[in-house]
C-alpha cells in the first residue's frame, strides 16, 4: 500500500478517458461504479469542457455483484451505441470492475456491434494516467490504421505529418496543437491528421498517410509513433519543442524528415532579447527546482539554463516510464534526479533545495505557497486557472515569450531586489511584503521551515552546524529570496572547514569563497 | 426514447414515484469527508482504497481547495491483491507512517471503498486491532464510503452511525436533545441560541467538533435530523434508546420553525412563548426572502439526484418562494423521515428515485426548466445547451440551514438567473 495525500496521475482509465473526450465520434463505456462518474468533472468543471466526456458507466452497485454485473455492462454497452451511435467504441473496465473480472472486450464482441470495439486491458493497480492513454491510444491506432491509407487521403505534393499526442485535460495541448499547426504550415509541411484532439475515427485510420509523424507529447503518443514506424516506416521526431533552442532544433529535425531545407528563422519571438536585454541580469543564476511530468521538466530545465541563464538545483519527473530522459538530462545539470510521484518527497526535497523559483505542477505551486517560494506551472497536473482562455501554448516561440512571461513574472523585480537588499527594514517596503508587482499575494518571504533531521538515522551530533547569534542576525539582513542560498553556502563552507559554530567572520568568509 | 415511465405509487404519500436503475451521476460516499475533516478537527479520514479514489478525493475537494487535508488514501497495489503482501500488514504499515506524521490526530477513520469491499478486507477487524494498539491515545473507527453502497451525503451518515456505539451512555434523568447531522458553525451557534431562549439547555450536537467531547446519549435523548440524509444514523440513535423527534428539516422559515417546533412541542413549551421565541428570527427571514421572490416565483425547476436535500430544498422553493417544480430527482426517498416534508409537496410534481442519466437529461431539455440543479459534471454541458443550472454541491458546503440563512439559500438560485440577465456575452 502506498500512503498518497495528494496524487499526480489518475488512474489509466482517465488517461483512457482523456483520448476519448479528445476525439469527436467514439464513444467508452466504462464498467465501474457510480463513485467513478466523478472523472466527467475533471473535463467538465476543470477544462471547461461544454459537453459531456462520451463515456457511460455501467454504475453497479453492490446487490448487483455476483449476480448480473455482465448483463449490466452488456446492456449499458447496447444502449450506449444506439443512442450515441458512435463510429468506434472503447469498452473496459476501472479498478472495481478488474477485480470482479466480467471481461469487457469479450462481453462487447458478442454483442456484435456494427462499428469497431476496442478492448482496453489498463491495470488500475499497477499503471496510472498517462500510461493509460498512451495504452488506449496506441490500441486504437493498432484497431483503426487503414493499409491503404494513402487512398484515403488527398494527396498533395507537400511532405506531409501527422500531430500525435494532444488529448482533452492536457497542459495547454490546444494551443500547442496552434502553434505548431501554423510552424508546419509556414515550413511548408502538410499535416495530415492531429490525434487524438478533434480526431474522428476515420482520421485515424488515415493515419499511415503521413511521411512522418510529430510526436507532440511523448508520455502519450510515443508508444503509438513507435508501432507506426515498425509498421508503416513512418520517422517520428524526438525533439519536443519548448523553448526558443527546442524549437529551433525541431524545426531542424522536421526539416530532415521532410526533405526540406531547413529556413532560416528571422523572427523566433521576443524571448532571446528580453532574455539578453539589461533589464533581465538580475535573472542570472536565479536558483530554480523544477518538477513534472519528464517531458516537460526536462524541457524546462534546457530553457532555464540555457535561454534565462538560471541555475537549475533540482530536477525531478513523477512518471517512472521516462526516468531515463530525466536520468540523463539531470546528470547534464549536475543535479540529482529526483523520481517519485510522492508529494511529501517532493515538498522534503524543494524545503531543501530552498530555491528562489519552483516550476512545477499544481502540487509544487501548493508547496511553494507553504514556503514562500515563488512558483509557475509547467506541467500537469493543473488547476482550472491553469486553462486560460487568452491563447498561451507552450510551445513553439509564441510558447517561448509564455515561458519568459510566466516564470520571471512571480519573481521580485531587478532594482526593487535591490532596493530591498539596501533598506531591510522599511516598515512598508520589505521583503516581507512580497513583490510590489504582485499587490502583496506574490510569495511573502517566510523563513524556511527548518528541515527536520531524519527519525530513522537521528542528527548526529558531532556533525551539527551552529549559527551564533550575531550572525544568525546578520543572516537575516538578507533579503529572503537568496537567504536560502547564503545560508546553504555558508555551511558548506563552514562543514569543509570543520568550524562547528558559524560566527559574522564565516558568513562573509563564505561570501567571498562563492561569490554572489 | 420513449419508453413508458416506470411510475409506481408511493406506499405512504399514494404519490406516483418514478424509480430508475440506470447510469448515475452521481458522487459516492468518500466525498463526504471532503467537509466531514473539516467539521471534527481532531479526526483523521485514511481511505483503503485505489487511486480512483484518492484521484476523486482531490478532483472533488481541489475545486475548492488546496491544502494538506486530514484526510489521504492509502492505495492497495498489485503486491497488495496478489497476496504478495499482508494487506492488513501493510495496512497497520501505513496507519503507522501516517500517525507519526499527525500526532495530533485522535479519531481515525478507516474509510472502505469498492476495491477494499469487493476484495473483502475486513476494516472492522482492522480498526479493532489498530484501536488496540494505539488506545488510549487515537480512537480508530471504520465506514465504508463506497460508491457500491453508498451515494454523496451516505457517506456521512455512514460516519456518523460508526460512531454512534462510542458515544457515552447518557448518565442524567433529565431529558436532551441531540441535533444529528453535520452544520455550519454559525447555523450551530444560532440553533444553540434559540435553543437556550426556549428553555432547551441540554442540547447537543452530533458531529461534534471534537473526538474527545462527544454527546452522550440514552433512552432520555430526542434527536432532530438537522440533515435528511441519515437513515443508517437514526436506527442506530434509536437502538440506544434515543426517540427521533418527527419534523421538518430546517431549510427555509417553514422548515425552521417546524424543526424548533417538534423539539418545543417535545418539551412542552407553550405555543406563545415559542412565538414570542421565534418572532424576530422568523420576521428577518421573511424579510430577506423577499428580495429574491420576483427574481423568483413562477419559474420552474428541476433537480437531478445529488444530495438527499432535494425534497425540502423543493418544499421550500416552491412553497415559500412560489417557485414551480417540474422533476424533483434524489438519489434515495427516505419515506419515513421525509414523510412530512413529502405531504407539504405540491400536486403535480415528479419525483424521481435513483437514476437513469441520459433519459434524465431528455425530459430535463424536453421541459426547458428556468433552472436546473445538478451535479458537477452535468452543469457546464447544460449550461451550454442554454439551460441555466446551479451545483448542487454548493448547496452542501454552504451554510443554508436556519432562519439567518434562509435568504442565503434562496439567493443561491437567484444568482445564476440573475448572471445569465447581466450577461452579454
Amino acid at each position: 500500500m502506498q500512503l498518497a495525500v495528494w496524487t499526480y496521475e489518475g488512474p489509466p482509465h482517465v488517461g483512457a478517458m482523456r483520448v476519448a473526450t479528445a476525439m469527436k465520434d467514439v464513444h467508452y463505456v466504462l464498467h465501474a461504479p457510480q463513485g467513478d462518474t466523478y472523472a466527467d468533472l475533471l473535463f467538465t468543471m476543470i477544462e471547461r469542457r461544454d459537453a459531456r466526456p462520451p463515456v457511460t458507466y455501467t454504475t453497479f452497485q453492490a446487490r448487483d455483484l455476483g449476480a448480473d454485473t455482465a448483463d449490466i455492462f452488456k446492456r449499458a454497452a447496447r444502449d450506449a451505441y444506439d443512442r450515441f451511435q458512435p463510429k468506434a467504441m472503447f469498452v473496459g473496465a476501472s479498478c472495481t470492475a478488474e477485480l470482479i473480472q466480467d471481461d469487457p472486450g469479450g462481453l462487447a464482441k458478442a454483442l456484435a456491434l456494427p462499428v469497431p470495439v476496442v478492448p482496453l486491458e489498463l491495470p488500475s493497480y499497477t499503471r496510472k494516467e498517462n500510461w493509460g492513454a498512451a495504452e488506449t491510444f496506441y490500441q486504437l491506432i493498432r484497431a483503426l490504421a487503414d493499409r491503404n491509407a494513402e487512398k484515403l487521403s488527398q494527396k498533395t505534393d507537400r511532405p506531409s505529418c501527422n500531430l500525435l499526442g494532444p488529448t482533452a485535460l492536457g497542459f495547454r495541448h490546444r494551443d500547442d496543437v496552434k502553434e505548431i499547426s501554423n510552424l508546419l504550415f509556414h515550413l511548408g509541411v502538410e499535416i495530415n491528421v492531429i490525434a487524438p484532439m478533434n480526431a474522428k475515427a476515420a482520421d485515424i485510420a488515415r493515419i499511415p498517410a503521413a511521411d512522418f509523424n510529430v510526436v507532440l507529447y511523448p508520455e502519450i503518443a510515443d508508444t503509438a509513433a513507435r508501432w507506426l514506424e515498425r509498421e508503416f516506416k513512418q520517422p517520428f521526431t524526438k525533439t519536443v519543442p519548448i523553448g526558443v533552442g527546442a524549437t529551433r532544433d525541431f524545426i531542424k529535425e522536421v526539416s530532415d524528415l521532410a526533405g526540406i531545407d531547413a529556413p532560416d528563422i528571422e523572427d523566433a519571438g521576443n524571448m532571446g532579447w528580453w532574455s539578453r536585454s539589461i533589464d533581465s541580469t538580475y535573472l542570472t543564476g536565479k536558483r530554480v527546482f523544477i518538477f513534472g511530468d519528464a517531458t516537460h521538466a526536462v524541457a524546462a530545465a534546457r530553457v532555464a539554463s540555457e535561454e534565462l541563464a538560471f541555475e537549475v538545483v533540482g530536477l525531478g519527473c513523477y512518471n517512472r516510464e521516462f526516468a531515463r530522459d530525466l536520468r540523463a538530462a539531470a546528470k547534464r545539470y549536475d543535479v540529482e534526479p529526483l523520481i517519485t510521484d510522492d508529494y511529501l518527497v517532493v515538498e522534503d526535497a524543494i524545503a531543501k533545495a530552498q530555491p528562489e523559483l519552483v516550476l512545477g505542477t499544481q502540487m509544487e505551486r501548493h508547496i511553494a505557497k507553504r514556503l514562500g517560494i515563488p512558483c509557475a506551472v509547467i506541467s500537469a497536473p493543473v488547476h482550472v486557472h491553469d486553462f486560460p482562455a487568452r491563447y498561451a501554448p507552450q510551445m513553439g516561440f509564441e510558447g517561448a515569450n509564455v515561458l519568459f512571461d510566466t516564470w520571471v513574472h512571480p519573481l521580485v523585480m531587478g532594482l526593487e531586489e535591490h532596493l530591498l537588499h539596501m533598506f531591510r527594514d522599511d516598515f512598508e517596503f520589505n521583503d516581507e511584503a512580497g513583490a510590489s508587482h504582485l499587490g502583496g499575494h506574490g510569495a511573502a518571504s517566510k523563513e524556511p521551515p527548518t528541515v527536520e533531521a531524519d527519525p530513522e538515522t537521528g542528527p548526529e551530533a558531532d556533525n551539527v552546524i551552529r549559527w551564533e547569534p550575531a550572525a544568525e542576525k546578520e543572516l537575516k539582513k538578507i533579503p529572503f529570496f537568496v537567504r536560502g542560498k547564503a545560508r546553504r553556502n555558508t555551511e558548506n563552507y563552514a562543514a569543509e572547514r570543520q568550524i562547528q559554530l558559524i560566527s559574522v567572520d564565516t558568513l562573509y568568509d563564505a561570501k567571498a569563497h562563492y561569490g554572489r | 426514447m420513449t419508453a413508458p415511465l416506470d411510475i409506481s405509487p408511493a406506499s405512504c404519500t399514494q404519490r406516483p414515484i418514478l424509480r430508475e436503475r440506470g447510469q448515475r451521476e452521481v458522487f459516492c460516499g468518500l466525498t463526504g469527508i471532503v467537509w466531514l475533516h473539516r467539521k471534527m478537527q481532531d479526526a483523521f479520514f485514511l481511505i483503503v482504497g485505489s487511486r480512483t479514489c484518492a484521484h476523486l478525493m482531490q478532483s472533488a475537494a481541489g475545486v475548492m481547495i488546496f491544502a494538506e487535508p486530514r484526510f489521504a488514501t492509502a492505495i492497495i497495489e498489485e503486491r497488495d491483491l496478489a497476496g504478495m503482501a499482508d494487506a492488513n500488514e501493510e495496512l497497520d504499515k501505513t496507519v503507522k507512517r501516517l500517525l507519526a506524521r499527525r500526532p495530533d490526530i485522535k479519531l481515525l477513520f478507516l474509510v472502505g471503498s469498492c476495491p477494499s469491499e469487493v476484495i473483502k478486507l475486513d476494516l472492522s477487524r482492522a480498526a479493532a486491532r489498530l484501536s488496540k494498539a494505539y488506545a488510549p491515545k487515537v480512537r480508530i473507527l471504520n465506514y465504508s464510503g463506497s460508491g457500491i453502497e453508498t451515494t454523496f451525503t451516505q457517506g456521512e451518515d455512514a460516519c456518523l452511525a460508526s460512531m454512534v456505539p462510542e458515544l457515552p451512555a447518557e448518565a442524567s434523568p433529565e431529558p436532551s436533545l441531540l441535533v444529528v447531522g453535520a452544520l455550519a458553525d454559525v447555523v450551530e451557534d444560532q440553533f444553540k441560541r434559540l435553543f437556550e431562549q426556549l428553555g432547551i439547555d441540554r442540547v447537543r450536537f452530533f458531529p461534534s467538533g471534537s473526538a474527545d467531547d462527544l454527546p452522550a446519549v440514552g433512552p432520555n435523548t430526542r434527536f432532530l435530523l438537522a440533515q435528511p440524509f441519515l437513515g443508517d444514523t437514526a436506527r442506530l440513535l434509536e437502538g440506544r434508546g434515543a426517540k427521533r423527534l418527527p419534523a421538518l428539516f430546517p431549510l427555509g422559515v417553514e422548515g425552521t420553525a417546524g424543526f424548533f417546533k417538534a423539539a418545543a412541542d417535545a418539551w412542552n413549551i407553550d405555543a406563545d412563548k415559542f412565538d414570542s421565541v421565534i418572532e424576530m428570527p422568523r420576521a428577518r427571514a421573511e424579510k430577506a426572502l423577499e428580495r429574491y421572490r420576483d427574481a423568483l416565483a413562477g419559474k420552474s425547476i428541476f433537480f437531478f439526484p445529488d444530495s438527499q436535500l432535494e425534497v425540502p430544498l423543493a418544499r421550500f422553493l416552491s412553497r415559500e418562494i412560489g417557485m414551480t417544480l417540474t422533476e424533483v430527482g434524489t438519489p434515495y426517498l427516505h419515506m419515513e423521515h421525509l414523510d412530512r416534508e413529502l405531504t407539504l409537496m405540491p400536486d403535480g410534481v415528479r419525483l424521481s428515485e435513483g437514476q437513469d442519466v441520459d433519459k434524465q437529461l431528455d425530459r430535463c431539455r424536453a421541459e426547458r426548466p428556468d433552472i436546473s440543479v445538478c451535479g458537477l459534471g452535468l452543469a457546464n454541458p447544460l449550461e451550454a445547451e442554454g439551460l441555466t443550472t446551479k451545483w448542487a454541491i454548493e448547496l452542501v458546503f454552504t451554510p443554508i440551514q436556519g432562519f439567518e440563512q434562509a435568504g442565503d439559500l434562496a439567493e443561491l438560485f437567484a444568482r445564476p438567473m440573475n448572471r445569465r440577465m447581466r450577461l452579454a456575452v
